[in-house]
């Protein structure tokens, strides 16, 4: 347990030197559905090559060092139901939200933004009433 | 060019991140928001360990510029309204349903099987969707 959070903490750190490198080499916000949000919808269209890059090199990273470590589980529900219906509320709500655990949480805190602090108040209360009906009361998960 | 090389760069060191904490791992992250089961504080840290180095990173971008040029993003909007609300418990829901947000979503494309293809093609239909949603809400709260 313990080490699994040593882990965390260092994860974290990463995240975060991450977000600093972007801010303050690239002047951006590294907001995860933000980034990849302005691709799908064309909001981005004046830097799609800038946004490709960073979601070509989160995709790629990953990839290598979970290939390297000879494979990574992400031990995802195979109810395909609730796969697409949790990909919907997530694609819908970062975007009318406006960000996600990345831009809201980690670079909105950070600054302490009210609409970062609000939102990431929001779902990760909802995050904890979705986890106790959908497992603890309903049990499809 | 210079501009894509280093995104792509914050892009890795970002997925790292999320593969080194277990942010890819869905149990995890379930695990944290199950605060009435078996709970996980991971997550507590790997949010922690996140926000120390980007508190420092914006008290360094007051009187400067970008290496690369340009502007530093502007003050933050302080309007909440109800996209960011609705939106957030909305994206709340299928965090916890899943256990996946869009960074991992995408950091695990290349080792999240079919499951991981599913969710992400359904959390891109959703971001296409999303627009016009908004532009709905927007209406509907504007003072008339």
């Amino acid at each position: 347990m313990q080490q699994e959070w040593i882990m965390g903490l260092i994860g974290g750190g990463m995240i975060g030197l991450a977000a600093t490198m972007f801010l303050l080499i690239n002047g951006r916000i590294m907001g995860a559905s933000g980034l990849l949000g302005g691709l799908v919808d064309g909001t981005g269209r004046g830097n799609a090559g800038e946004r490709a890059a960073f979601i070509a090199g989160l995709i790629a990273v990953p990839g290598l060092i979970a290939f390297a470590m000879g494979g990574s589980e992400t031990h995802a529900s195979s109810n395909i139901a609730v796969l697409i219906a949790a990909g919907l509320c997530v694609g819908i709500g970062t975007r009318l939200a406006n960000g996600c655990t990345s831009g809201h949480g980690v670079c909105g805190i950070s600054r302490l933004s009210l609409r970062g602090i609000v939102a990431t108040v929001f779902y990760l209360m909802a995050g904890g009433l979705s986890v106790m009906l959908f497992k603890h009361v309903l049990g499809v998960i | 060019m210079q501009r894509a090389i280093y995104a792509f760069l914050a892009g890795g060191l970002f997925g790292a991140g999320l593969l080194v904490s277990g942010m890819t791992d869905t149990r995890k992250v379930q695990g944290w928001l199950d605060v009435f089961g078996d709970w996980d504080p991971t997550l507590a840290f790997v949010l922690g360990g996140a926000i120390l180095p980007m508190a420092v990173a914006w008290q360094l971008t007051r009187n400067r510029q970008p290496v690369l040029g340009g502007a530093f993003p502007p003050k933050p909007e302080t309007r909440l309204g109800w996209p960011l609300v609705s939106g957030s418990v909305l994206f709340g829901v299928g965090w916890g349903l899943v256990g996946l947000c869009p960074g991992p979503a995408m950091a695990s494309l290349t080792f999240g099987g079919m499951e991981g293809l599913v969710f992400l093609v359904a959390m891109l239909a959703g971001m296409l969707a999303a627009p016009p949603l908004r532009r709905r809400l927007v209406e509907a709260s504007a003072p008339a």
